[in-house]
């Protein structure tokens, strides 16, 4: 509560591909209870979503903290994946990396970066090759 | 425009969950199997036809505000996606036509909107 401010965290876990999007899922509920315009709800739960799913299928599962404060929803999911060797390459639409197994689930259609470009208004990306990848995005609740 | 029960009517499909949403309006459309296609293309609420039964297509749907799935060629998903989605509010039917038909009969019955960002 203090100074109005919501923080959460949510372990994403890749044993278990079922579980995959619970964050987000869980961030939907708390915007909805906290009465955030729809349409910033939908564009924060379908980039968090896209970046959840990539932690899950490209990088082993990792972490997502959710700051959410009147101004702006920032979503940050880092994990201790591969990295993305390039990422102007990876954020090019079409592009991915996603074996048969991935898109037999639905997966690796190349769309979730720009997605996650398109749902928000700000959004960065910093991978190192063997160490990991960080996405952060943010939308804003009052432009 | 179609209700679903004239889209569970038209496809021959079977209500999964849902029952009580049968005077849903639908005025648009959208078949796919890859999710991501379905969160970069489709704009406003839809059916979403597919031919994938794993709980992320529910995931998608909520996420999307998409009200009514239709699983196609006669999959049907496990207990635990139908009660995802019923924990969701989402309509659940499966109908036994394969995709490219199930959209053929949707469009050419009613729902004609795209529905996706242009
Ligand atoms: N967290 C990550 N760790 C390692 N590589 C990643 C990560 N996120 C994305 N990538 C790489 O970037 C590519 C493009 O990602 P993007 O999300 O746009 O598409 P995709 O995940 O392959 O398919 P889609 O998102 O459409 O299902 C991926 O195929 C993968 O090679
Ligand atoms: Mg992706």
């Amino acid at each position: 509560m203090s100074d109005n401010v919501v923080k959460l965290h949510y372990d994403i876990d890749a044993e278990d591909f079922t579980t995959a999007g619970e964050a987000s899922s869980g961030v939907k509920k708390t915007l909805t209870r906290l009465g955030v315009n729809p349409e910033v709800i939908k564009r924060v739960s379908i980039a968090m979503y896209e970046a959840e799913i990539n932690a899950v299928i490209h990088a082993n599962g990792g972490v997502a903290d959710v700051e959410i404060t009147p101004e702006r929803v920032t979503v940050v999911i880092s994990d201790r994946g591969p990295g993305i060797p390039n990422v102007d390459k990876a954020m090019t639409p079409g592009w991915s990396t996603a074996s048969n197994t991935v898109r037999e689930l639905g997966f690796g259609a190349g769309m979730g970066l720009p997605n996650m470009k398109r749902y928000t208004d700000e959004m960065y990306v910093e991978s190192e090759v063997g160490v990991g990848t960080k996405v952060t995005l943010i939308v804003n609740i009052v432009s | 425009m179609l209700k679903v029960s004239e889209i569970v009517k038209i496809l021959d499909a079977e209500v999964l969950t849902g029952h009580e949403n049968m005077d849903l309006e639908i005025y648009s459309g959208c078949g796919a199997d890859l999710m991501s296609d379905v969160m970069a293309f489709v704009k406003e609420s839809v059916i979403l036809c597919t031919g994938l039964v794993n709980p992320q297509v529910v995931r998608t749907a909520e996420m999307m505000d998409i009200k009514v799935l239709c699983f196609v060629r006669g999959k049907i998903p496990g207990e635990a996606v139908i009660e995802l989605a019923k924990e969701k509010g989402i309509t659940v039917i499966a109908t036994q036509q394969p995709l490219f038909i199930c959209c053929g009969l949707l469009y050419s019955n009613g729902i004609k909107g795209r529905g996706v960002w242009d």
